[in-house]
């Protein structure tokens, strides 16, 4: 089971409990992460990465064992203390307050 | 007894108030979905429990928001909304091509008729239709298919549909208003349009009565009448009495014609409404006093309404989804404000009154009336 955190608004949006949600993914990479998220939570399919194209939203971050994976190909592996269970997947929203 | 129920959409949430017909005391509910920008909410006329809402976020995209009970709870429903086809290119602001991308829901305009019919005016512009109460969405692309499309530019705000009429008579009919490209009718229900904006002349274009690329803020109509239309343009308040083919200047003795947001009373169909704002460098009133400028005779002829609004220091803009008028016998009219405040004039503008004085910045305004 992979733990992923997630920031405020996505869990109320996804009516998550609690700081993270655990999935159960087929792939152990990172598109693999955010396919298991979709499905156990489709409300948020659009809400990190685009319906379509599957791109990253340009203001969301990918981080894991204080790595930034923002960039990474969707089939990067995670790392082994993310496959298990020892560290969570973050789904960030990226510092850009204070525009309102 | 009557009641209204008006939905605010803000940058921080959305907020529901009601009253009873009187209009004097206020509930008021929220922020619904906070800390997400909620362009604009609005109610089916068919069944005005059913609301749907446009909830954004610049992290994490559009969300569509649906309720069955008036606002009391929500729930997500379809958010995936993508052109048909190529989207090609419109203008840039420095006259460059860009290419056409989704941003967000400006403005949803549920059908006169069917609850579970809903059309949504998106940046870039466009204009999406969902038959299934929001949770699939279409686009319409005949308006983008116009022709005119790659000569299209963002205002300020971005490359906005921001207005959807549909004209009560003839379901076929529909207006929509985008900034800076026009007006824009269709007689098919959407398969095709035409570009109505003769007359219309904008400084900021090459050609001043070019066929499109004027920056219209917001056009109204009256139920009643549904050739006369009425608009605010970036500068310029216009009117027209032949369903758009023409449009001739009404600002008349107004002391700025710049604004945003227009309407009309809901039982005087001459009687029009607008928020004279200082200019487009300065977006707010003319020095320090909000004042709602009434016409009785559907333009050129002005009056101020002053009674109960900020008459020094006040420097707030009113957007172009923020107004609304009531349907109850004495015509109730509604606007926001940037600076978060929510008026109400129970007497047809002779006099106003703070719903509310500290919401986040108001976006949309919108006014059901309640049996």
């Amino acid at each position: 089971m992979i733990r992923v955190v997630l920031p405020a608004h996505l869990r109320t949006l996804g009516r998550v409990g609690g700081s993270e949600v655990t999935l159960e993914v087929k792939a152990n990479t990172i598109g693999g992460v955010l396919d298991a998220l979709e499905e156990s939570y489709p409300v948020l399919r659009g809400a990190v990465r685009d319906h379509v194209t599957l791109q990253r939203r340009p203001f969301v971050r990918y981080f894991a064992c204080e790595e930034d994976f923002s960039h990474a190909p969707l089939d990067t592996a995670l790392p082994s203390k993310v496959v298990a269970g020892a560290e969570p997947f973050l789904i960030v929203g990226a510092i850009a307050g204070g525009c309102f | 007894m009557s009641k209204v129920r008006v939905l605010v959409g803000t940058r921080k949430g959305a907020f529901v108030l009601t009253s009873d017909g009187k209009r004097e005391k206020w509930d008021v509910s929220g922020p619904h979905f906070a800390g997400w920008e909620i362009y604009h909410l609005k109610g089916s006329p068919a069944d005005p429990d059913r609301l749907y809402a446009s909830q954004s976020s610049g992290w994490f995209g559009q969300q569509i928001q649906r309720s069955k009970d008036g606002g009391a709870s929500w729930e997500p429903v379809g958010n995936k909304f993508v052109y048909d086809g190529i989207p090609g290119t419109h203008q840039w602001y420095d006259g460059t091509p860009h290419p056409w991308e989704f941003k967000r829901v400006w403005h949803l305009e549920p059908s006169l008729h069917d609850p579970d019919k809903i059309y949504a005016g998106v940046e870039d512009a466009a204009l999406f239709e969902s038959t299934d109460a929001g949770q699939n969405w279409q686009e319409l692309s005949g308006l983008r298919g116009h022709g005119t499309g790659p000569q299209w530019m963002p205002g300020a705000g971005g490359l906005g549909l921001h207005t959807i009429l549909i004209d009560p008579t003839n379901p076929q009919r529909m207006y929509i208003a985008i900034s800076a490209a026009g007006v824009f009718r269709t007689d098919d229900a959407g398969k095709s349009w035409r570009a109505i904006n003769r007359g219309l002349r904008s400084q900021y274009i090459p050609d001043p009565d070019a066929e499109v690329g004027h920056c219209v803020h917001r056009i109204a109509m009256h139920r009643s009448r549904p050739g006369t239309l009425f608009m605010q343009k970036h500068w310029d308040v216009m009117r027209s009495d032949n369903s758009g083919d023409s449009w001739q200047e009404v600002s008349g003795n107004l002391p700025t014609d710049f604004g945003f947001v227009i309407d009309v009373h809901a039982h005087e169909p001459e009687t029009i409404y607008v928020v004279p704002i200082k200019s487009d460098s300065e977006h707010f009133p003319i020095d320090g006093k909000l004042n709602v400028y009434r016409s009785r005779s559907g333009g050129n002829e002005w009056e101020a309404l002053t009674k109960g609004l900020p008459q020094k220091d006040c420097y707030v803009n009113v957007l172009r989804d923020a107004m609304a008028v009531d349907s109850l016998d004495m015509c109730g009219v509604y606007f926001g404000t940037t600076g978060g405040q929510v008026y109400v004039s129970a007497d047809a503008g002779d006099s106003w009154a703070p719903i509310v004085h500290d919401l986040p910045a108001v976006l949309s305004v919108e006014v059901q009336t309640l049996a």
